[in-house]
């Protein structure tokens, strides 16, 4: 078994790695990017060319020794602002065709994500990680789409720069440019032991805010705990400390930020004081014609344009951390195998008309934990209407999954019609084959919509005509708003009876072979217990169905009844014959009639 | 998620209302605003500086070596002093205007956390349920967040403006034409941002509002995991989720050829400003009107200061957010109405406490009654079954009996005291609610038991197997000391009902009120933990408990019954079916769901309950 249900954080994955295989996942990206590079380094050129033309027109134009030049200011200035204009339009086009291919390469990671997020265990398993899920594809995707466009832009252009200048400097003087780089190579060699240091408190600064939200929310969420405990001091107190550290966390990653951003400043004066003394040095000892006071000037005027990309570009390396960690986590999700894998053309599609089942020695455990369920043999003849009994945490809402294929078991074979499940095609299982869960999910729109989910081309006449087969047409017709009733977030505007109805409803809609169940438990109105009973009852006509039982009537009124405890079938046959063997379902039986007869 | 807020265009208000914003922090931060602004300062000067060093060091020690091929090391050290301390002091500048901003924007955001969760405690319940969850969890974390995001750019913006006056001045002062043919870039850059800002924000409040919907669909497609993956509508659900990402990644890319647009005429402008200079002072050198000097004097300081001008762009973009998120943040702890309290403590004794609840009756403000009349009294130690049809006012009535809220009218009396003249905390000590869905802190099991009272463990564990909990707990990995809540174990239903039961059972309170508190939790062990309650014998805590099931009824003494707020009868439950024809038959549909427990302990159970209390 995989353990696909913890979900793969990535933070094993190097930096480069996540890169490339971000581009992989995101083919988008490396659309037209040696057109993108062409403008880049048009624009970076432009932005080496502007600031010379300046100089040069300073010092030659206006600056001549026999008085200013007119001509050569007017035509350096020209050329100059025709190269601004080139270097606006070249950054123009680099900037939107950047935008352009990041924004559409995320959009597609965001998908097959998105896509690949509702095959992973995880989702059904740990409920409470959703939010993590949710985040993936939303934030964590934005962080990435800022980076690649102004990351992009800016390192592109400032390691262009860097180069650009370099070359400028050596055409001037070799050794100064040695200088230079000396002066800035501790920098260079210190940003790994800052980014280091920077990752690692800006991962503190983040958990210390899932901690602060966390604690936030219990005077607002828990108001009612906290009031009737009268624990509002505590609570103050969890919530002041988990404030404090937050600050302390941010406070600490903001100073480590502004010491290496302040590094830069500190190697650029080392520079420049380098530049002057080697190059007086150089003028006053070496062979004469070897350095000149206008090199050394000019030379300390290309040092600017050095510095300048430095400061900015190590700046982006640190914006860079939390844009590839969100990277990272984005590709976690994708590189999660997912557990149950669709067979797709190369499987069997499952026969038309009721389905037999069988378990076959079925045994499940959940990754790392222990074994649910031990050896399961199971037969169940087609049309038959079986309810599965048990203790909580006896495993027969794992039965179901594995029914449904919601998970694999870890040994033995479940088969539908003698297919293993397996190699059914999901196409053909989720057609075949429909779980009914717990609580009725209703997504927020039209009761309609949420109706059709079960099948997709069902016009109003399929949807009432379903209704009057389960006998909820009288209530549909009640409605005021009938089929256009907004059921809001998650079917909250309609009671949880209501959000069963419509359940059922889908479920009939979808026409399966096998029907799942997993009954509800919430409480509800009797009279709605009532019709949720019948129409449960005209629902599993003509199908397989197997219900997962928390009510002694619902076993009572099917087929068969299977008992399962501590992880394996103890017990089968009809509810009758069941009491009279006594053993678990005596016990449970037993237990029910006692609560019954303690009333009068 | 928080919705999308329209975040309208800096207009005149929100500029000064934003400065207004400003003004709040700068009071309640002098010192550290002070330093970062310095800072901010030095860093805008010593740039400055930074030229007249290599202006000073050509003039007196680079151009005399040359001219005299002889060179002193004197002069060669004061270089490098110069630069040095130059930049160090330049680091300075930078270090504190970085973590200035920082410190000060942290404390802030800290100082209205703490004053708004402050709040949140203080308000009574009644207000909490006129606010929903989501609005009062972010303001108290994105509203206090918006609040005081300009506070980070701040300091650089007062520098700049510093700086600005101060190049501007120097340019007046070196050549009047020359400094007001540059300062034309000034008004260009101002107007090219304003129809910048003007064209990108409408694009901006889309994108934010299809980041809210995506995020929507998201969170729905996977809440709905199971009814999505049983009916195989992935590929539907794909497509929704696609569709949104699509129109997102459109308005981007929207906001982005703007984007691409304007940033290299912002940065063209000062460069085509500088040009303009040198070709004026070239001719203005001609003429003699000036000498070459104060053309690179001007042209140079015109480049330092036009970029940083977008720096004040950048503080007036964060103002709309600012000030919407500083008046939500303002409109929680402005308001009113917390609960008043007497001064009476109640004796504590062992036994039972006398409930009586007199001519109550309740409403929500501007609702319709909930409660009306209500009068029934417990005598101690007896156990009395709340049974209504749904929305009888059952919940309704469990809260006024913990003082969640207080009655519209009439009153509810402890041994014979109205719960208004007790002292603040002193009901706590008598009364333990349950409600239907159990909350859990982010704290480890004991925590949650003994919230924080020194209890010994003895003490737990024993609250723990009367609430049937004892089991389950003992089977995680640290026991007692296990974390639970959002980053600890996932516990189901069932299993957060029993130890939220705990919880109160750890305090013997006086009186226990259950408010339908163990429908997610199996019949058998429901039967165990009722069992468990009723023959405690030592001290018979007075009990009231809000029952769907004929288990629980067959607890009590006594049934209040319950319909439209007002009470029906009141009377053991088998004179209640002799002579309540209403009450037979919602006790007898209720047969059905006699054994109707949850699933909890399956470590698959989906959709456990969600964290919270709705008193509502």
């Amino acid at each position: 078994m995989s353990t696909a249900s913890s979900m793969d954080s990535g933070e094993s994955i190097s930096a480069l790695r996540t890169i490339a295989r971000g581009i992989e996942l995101s083919p988008e990206l490396k659309d037209g990017f040696a057109g993108t590079m062409a403008f880049a380094v048009v624009s970076t050129l432009g932005r080496i060319v502007v600031p010379v033309a300046v100089q040069q027109t300073l010092d030659r134009g206006v600056g001549a020794g026999g008085g200013p030049d007119l001509a050569f200011t007017g035509v350096v200035a020209a050329l100059a602002a025709v190269a601004v204009l080139l270097t606006a339009l070249a950054s123009y086009q680099m900037t939107y065709r950047l935008f352009r291919s990041a924004e559409r390469g995320l959009a597609t990671l965001r998908i097959k994500a998105f896509r690949h997020v509702h095959d992973l265990p995880l989702l059904t398993q740990d409920t409470e990680r959703r939010g993590a899920l949710v985040s993936r594809v939303t934030s964590d995707v934005d962080q990435v789409s800022q980076f690649l466009i102004f990351g992009g832009i800016i390192s592109i252009v400032s390691v262009g720069q860097i180069l650009i200048a370099t070359v400028l400097m050596a055409v001037y003087s070799w050794q100064l440019t040695i200088v230079v780089w000396v002066c800035f190579l501790p920098l260079f060699a210190s940003l790994r032991f800052f980014q280091q240091r920077l990752s690692a408190a800006y991962g503190v600064v983040r958990q210390q805010v899932g901690v602060m939200l966390s604690k936030v929310s219990e005077p607002v969420v828990g108001a009612a705990t906290v009031r009737s405990y009268a624990i509002e001091r505590r609570t103050q107190d969890r919530i002041d400390e988990a404030i404090d550290r937050y600050q302390q966390a941010s406070t600490k990653a903001q100073g480590l930020t502004a010491f290496s951003f302040s590094l830069g400043g500190v190697s650029a004066g080392l520079a420049n004081a380098g530049v002057l003394v080697i190059g007086v040095l150089l003028g006053v000892h070496a062979s004469s014609g070897t350095m000149t006071l206008g090199k050394v000037l000019a030379f300390a005027f290309l040092v600017t344009l050095f510095v300048g990309p430095v400061q900015v570009g190590t700046q982006v390396l640190t914006d860079a951390q939390n844009a590839i960690a969100g990277w990272r986590r984005v590709i976690g999700i994708l590189d999660t195998p997912a557990d149950v894998v669709d067979p797709g053309e190369d499987g069997v599609p499952l026969p038309a008309g009721p389905v037999a089942i069988e378990f076959a020695g079925v045994g499940f455990a959940y990754p790392g934990g222990t074994p649910v369920l031990h050896d399961v043999d199971l037969h169940v003849a087609p049309d038959t209407r079986l309810a599965v009994v048990g203790e909580t945490g006896s495993g027969k809402t794992t039965l179901a999954k594995l029914l449904t294929r919601l998970m694999d078991p870890t040994s033995g074979t479940v088969r539908l019609d003698g297919v293993d499940l397996r190699r059914v095609p999901f196409a053909s299982l989720r057609e075949r084959v429909v779980l009914v869960p717990q609580e009725g999910f209703l997504f927020d729109a039209t009761l309609r919509a949420n109706a059709r989910y079960g099948r997709l081309e069902a016009e109003d006449a399929d949807i009432w005509r379903a209704a009057e087969e389960l006998g909820l047409s009288d209530w549909l017709e009640s409605l005021p708003r009938g089929l256009d009733t907004r059921v809001g977030q998650r079917g909250e505007s309609l009671s949880a009876g209501e959000r069963q109805l419509v359940a059922l409803l889908r479920a009939h809609l979808a026409d399966p072979d096998l029907l799942v169940l997993d009954e509800a438990t919430s409480a509800v109105d009797p009279a709605l217990e009532m019709r949720i009973g019948r129409a449960l009852e005209r629902l599993t006509k003509g199908r397989t169905s197997v219900t997962i039982a928390h009510r002694m009537s619902t076993a009572e009124q099917a087929d068969e009844v299977v008992v399962v405890d501590r992880g394996r079938v103890v017990q089968r046959g009809p509810h009758a014959a069941l009491v009279a063997e006594g053993g678990v379902y005596g016990r449970l039986h037993a237990s029910w009639v006692a609560q019954q007869a303690s009333l009068p | 998620m928080s919705a999308a807020r329209p975040t309208q265009p800096a207009h005149a208000g929100t500029l000064r209302d934003g400065f207004r914003v400003l003004g709040v922090a700068i009071r309640r931060e002098p010192g550290i605003f002070t330093l970062s602004t310095l800072g901010s300062v030095l860093f805008g000067a010593l740039t400055v500086a930074d030229a007249s060093v290599l202006g000073w060091s050509t003039d007196h020690v680079v151009q005399p070596a040359f001219r005299d091929g002889d060179v002193r090391a004197g002069g060669l050290l004061t270089i490098v002093a110069l630069f040095v301390a130059v930049a160090l002091l330049r680091a300075v500048g930078i270090v504190a205007r970085r973590l200035g901003a920082g410190v000060m924007q942290y404390r802030m955001q800290a100082h209205y956390r703490r004053a708004v969760t402050r709040q949140y405690l203080r308000l009574p319940v009644s207000w909490h349920q006129q606010h929903p969850t989501g609005q009062l969890l972010s303001n108290a974390n994105s509203d206090v967040e918006a609040a005081w995001a300009p506070i980070a750019p701040l300091p650089m913006a007062v520098g700049t403006v510093a700086m600005m006056v101060i190049a501007v001045s120097q340019m007046l002062l070196t050549d009047v034409v020359l400094a007001v043919v540059g300062l034309l870039v000034f008004p260009l850059v101002i107007v090219t941002n304003v129809v910048y800002q003007r064209l990108q924000s409408p694009l901006m409040t889309r994108a934010q509002a299809l980041r809210a919907e995506l995020s929507e669909v998201a969170h729905e497609s996977f809440d709905g995991a199971m009814v999505v993956k049983s009916l195989g509508r992935e590929g539907e659900e794909t497509e929704r989720f696609a569709e949104k990402a699509h129109r997102l990644r459109d308005v981007d890319v929207r906001a982005g050829r703007v984007r691409a647009a304007f940033d290299p005429v912002l940065e063209a402008l000062p460069n085509l400003g500088v040009l303009a200079v040198l070709l004026v002072g070239v001719l203005r050198v001609d003429h003699g009107s000036t000498d070459a000097g104060n053309v690179v004097t001007v042209a140079y300081l015109l480049t330092i200061v036009s970029f940083p001008i977008r720096s004040l762009g950048w503080l007036v973009g964060e103002f709309p957010r600012s000030v919407v998120g500083f008046e939500r943040v303002q409109s929680v702890l402005d308001a009113t109405g917390e609960m008043t309290y007497g001064e009476r403590v109640l004796s504590r004794s062992s036994s039972g406490a006398r409930l009586d609840v007199r001519g109550v009756g309740y409403s929500y403000v501007g609702g319709p009654p909930l409660l009306r009349e209500l009068t029934f009294t417990v005598a101690p130690g007896r156990t009395v079954a709340v049974v209504g049809p749904t929305a009888s006012g059952k919940s309704t009535l469990t809260s006024l009996l913990v003082r969640l809220v207080d009655p519209v009218d009439g009153q509810v009396l402890l041994d014979g005291a109205d719960l208004r003249e007790l002292a603040a905390g002193a009901l706590a000590d008598h009364v333990a609610l349950v409600p239907q869905q159990a909350f859990l802190f982010d704290d480890t099991v004991r925590g949650n038991v003994t919230l924080g009272e020194d209890v010994p463990d003895e003490r737990v564990w024993e609250a723990l197997r009367q609430a049937q909990a004892d089991g389950f707990v003992a089977a995680l990995p640290a026991g007692l000391d296990s974390r639970l809540g959002e980053r600890g174990t996932t516990l189901s239903g069932g299993q957060r009902q029993r130890l939220s039961l705990a919880r109160a059972l750890v305090r013997r309170p006086r009186l226990l009120v259950m408010d339908d508190a163990t429908s997610a939790v199996d019949p058998e062990v429901e039967a165990r933990i009722l069992a468990a309650l009723r023959g405690d014998g030592r001290d018979d805590a007075t009990v009231l408990v809000v029952a769907y099931r004929k288990a629980t009824i067959a607890l009590a003494d006594e049934v209040v019954h319950l319909r439209d707020g007002r009470v029906v009868d009141q009377g053991p439950h088998a004179e209640l079916l002799e002579r309540s024809p209403g009450y037979a038959e919602l006790v007898n549909a209720y047969e059905h769901e006699a054994d109707d427990p949850g699933d909890p302990g399956d470590p698959g159970d989906p959709g456990g309950p969600e964290a919270q209390v709705r008193v509502r």
